[in-house]
């Protein structure tokens, strides 16, 4: 059986990737994320691969598209500020259809901010965040555990739609050890990349990798292809946790290391009698509405707990349609709820709901 | 019958869309002859700029990757990390290389990439339709400088082959134009040894080339090209401003490491270089850069 170790969260990030096969990483230094590039800068030269501390965000990122579109697994890794730099590459790595792995270990907003966790970045991850329509597909791991898993899928689905998947963490995540176990490497599923660019050989066409098309008929088809795909992933990719959810008399919809906080909630909120079912999006784009829908079915009411000012929350209505009283907690700058508020909340939602 | 002139295999057969009298074509074509007479065509890969040539990959017959606006080196540089083996080079225009992608351009430079820039300087924002660029000339009227660049509200030109030989990895610097049949040989002869030096390995290298854009400078094609002679030249002369070719020959053949930057030698002759290339940039002409080259190769 594969080895139990203890290690942080960000390590197992960089470990995850090298194992999925990535040997290029681009990255620009960041607190809270920083261990990941420290790790590459260590590794990769030892295995053959290649660490590159870029100028700048945005450097590091088309770093990744030309890895990306020369076919290789490659990946940047940055926090809150520097995503937003990574922006203008993430479109045009949508639309050129180029597939790499993007983690965000967030810290708080807006403006520089501050290290410490949050969750506040969730729009700005999938609804897009640079301009034009698309997606990532962005995975929020709640453990090192799942950071590891989670590090490896996200290779996996970006090479097999040829889309960019974000691994959505936050500082809290990064920097807590735990134990991990890595599988074994037939979690690898590695595809053909015959769109890639890697030198003609003069014995085939050129390839090219573009998002410019200027004939509105032809940019119209290269957008209906990537609405497909969105749906393709939509149905089989998406993925939740649902815990204590049937008979519940409320559900709270929380990702990410909040739920963590949850799961005692769900403890401490038994003991006053009051049962409190869990719903945790592990993919946030795709969005399990139909879960939630599923699951809530015969709750009272929801409630959204972020470490932001209330974000996911918009999705949970979304989801919901009206069909159930949706309420939201959240703190900002780097607090968290504690039980007990939430545990406050709860009782005070439900003494309103009967 | 005897063919007297055929189109580079390297460019395929779509018609051009340049304007009349640009010479982006003429450039395109130099950069495939240079592929085809060193057998590199299948061994290439291009990243297109953001500019008028952003789709030159409907011309090139190598493989293509399009760039956001000025990240081309950057994208190079990934393409390259992942094939050391192939040839990887940037076509950029100076609003792409010079104003918003001079980060990029800078860092590749710097690192050593061992990759290859042609870099065609037009002095202006060809495809946005005449908008001043960091390298418009003093006087030169612009959709944004309408009554002519003034260095109290714009400032100056910006001398980018002057400026990257004050870093120590390039291992050649030049620059040509494309206004003259004696031009454009040199300009091709110095493409041909740019793809040579990377082909070997050996570095980080560009060809700035001077370039016209007759409709946004409102003149005809050969107006065009007396006014890069006339003006352009003035301010950025021709001529080699870093050629380290042998000194980077002689420490890869040392097994010294990765390009000219990082052997002693290089370092060695580091000082001097960079005391030439100031020489060069201060409009003394790229021969004193030449000649401090020689002394140091000497
Ligand atoms: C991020 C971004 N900013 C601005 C533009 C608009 N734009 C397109 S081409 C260009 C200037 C190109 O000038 P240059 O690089 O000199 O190329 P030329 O057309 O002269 O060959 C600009 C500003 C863009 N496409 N992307
Ligand atoms: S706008 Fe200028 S640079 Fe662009 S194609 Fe026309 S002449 Fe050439
Ligand atoms: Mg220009």
């Amino acid at each position: 059986m594969a080895e139990r170790l203890l290690m942080k969260g960000n390590e197992v990030i960089a470990e995850a990737a090298i194992r999925a096969g990535c040997r290029h990483y681009f990255g620009y230094p960041i607190t809270p994320q920083t261990e990941i590039a420290h790790y590459m800068a260590k590794k990769m030269p030892e295995i053959g691969g290649t660490f590159i501390q870029a100028e700048s965000e945005v450097a590091a990122i088309n770093m990744v598209y030309g890895a990306a579109g020369a076919g290789a697994r490659a990946m940047t890794s940055s926090s809150s500020p520097g995503i937003s730099l990574k922006q203008e590459g993430l479109s045009y790595m949508a639309c050129a259809e180029l597939p790499a792995v993007i983690v965000n270990i967030m810290r708080c907003g807006p403006g520089l901010g501050g290290i410490m966790a949050a969750q506040a970045d969730y729009f700005q991850a999938v609804k897009g965040g640079g301009h034009g329509d698309y997606h990532l597909v962005v995975l929020a791991p709640n453990s090192v555990q799942e950071l590891y898993e989670l590090t490896v899928e996200a290779f996996n689905i970006a090479d097999r739609y040829r889309v960019v998947a974000m691994i959505l963490g936050d500082g809290m995540l990064g920097q807590m050890m735990e134990a991990v176990q890595f599988k074994d490497s037939e979690d690898i599923r590695k595809c053909d990349k015959g769109w890639a660019t890697t030198g003609t050989g003069l014995e085939r066409p050129h390839n090219v990798i573009t998002s410019i098309d200027t004939v509105p008929e032809r940019l119209e088809a290269v957008n209906n292809r990537l609405q497909a795909r969105y749906r393709d992933i939509a149905a089989n990719e998406t993925r939740v946790e649902a815990i204590n959810c049937e008979g519940a008399d409320i559900i709270i919809t929380a990702f990410g290391t909040v739920s963590r906080i949850i799961k005692n909630v769900i403890a401490d909120a038994e003991k006053e009698g009051v049962r409190v079912g869990l719903i945790r999006p592990i993919t946030l784009w795709p969005f399990p509405s139909q879960a939630i829908r599923d699951y809530s079915a015969g709750a009272k009411a929801v409630l959204s707990v972020e470490l932001n000012a209330g974000q996911m929350v918009e999705d949970v209505m979304i989801a919901l349609a009206g069909a159930k009283p949706v309420y939201f907690l959240g703190r900002t700058g780097g607090m968290a709820p504690t039980q007990l508020e939430i545990v406050g909340k709860i009782k005070d939602i439900l003494g309103r709901a009967s | 019958m005897k063919t007297v002139f055929k189109k580079p295999h390297a460019l395929t057969d779509t018609p051009f869309h340049y304007c009349p009298g640009c010479t982006h074509g003429i450039i395109h074509r130099l950069v495939a002859e240079a592929l085809d007479e060193l057998g590199l065509e299948g061994d290439a890969i291009g990243v297109a700029p953001v500019g008028c040539a952003y789709n030159n990959y409907e011309y090139f017959n190598c493989d293509v990757q399009q760039a956001a606006h000025g990240r081309a080196p950057a994208v190079a540089t990934g393409i390259k990390r992942v094939h050391p083996g192939k040839i990887v080079f940037t076509y950029q225009g100076d609003g792409d290389l010079a104003a918003i992608g001079t980060a990029e351009i800078v860092h590749a430079a710097a690192r050593g990439e061992r990759i290859t820039t042609v870099f065609v300087n037009n002095a202006i924002y060809g495809m946005t339709s005449g908008q001043m660029a960091p390298t418009t000339l003093l006087g030169q009227v612009t959709s944004t400088s309408p009554t002519g660049r003034k260095p109290e509200l714009h400032g100056y030109p910006i001398n980018i082959c002057e400026m990257l030989a004050t870093l120590d990895a390039p291992v050649y610097i030049e620059r040509v134009a494309s206004n003259s049949v004696k031009n454009i040989n040199s300009a091709k002869r110095a493409i041909k040894k740019a793809f040579e030096i990377q082909r070997a390995g050996l570095g980080y290298t560009i060809v700035e080339v001077l370039s016209t854009c007759p409709t946004n400078w409102g003149m005809s094609p050969i107006e065009s090209m007396k006014w890069l002679e006339e003006n352009m030249i003035k301010r950025y002369p021709l001529g080699v401003f870093r050629d380290r070719t042998a000194e980077a020959k002689a420490s890869a053949a040392a097994g010294a490491g990765v390009g000219a930057g990082n052997g002693a030698g290089a370092e060695a002759g580091a000082a001097g270089g960079a005391s030439a290339a100031a020489v060069a940039g201060n409009g003394a002409g790229a021969e004193a850069a030449r000649a401090g080259q020689e002394a140091r190769n000497g």
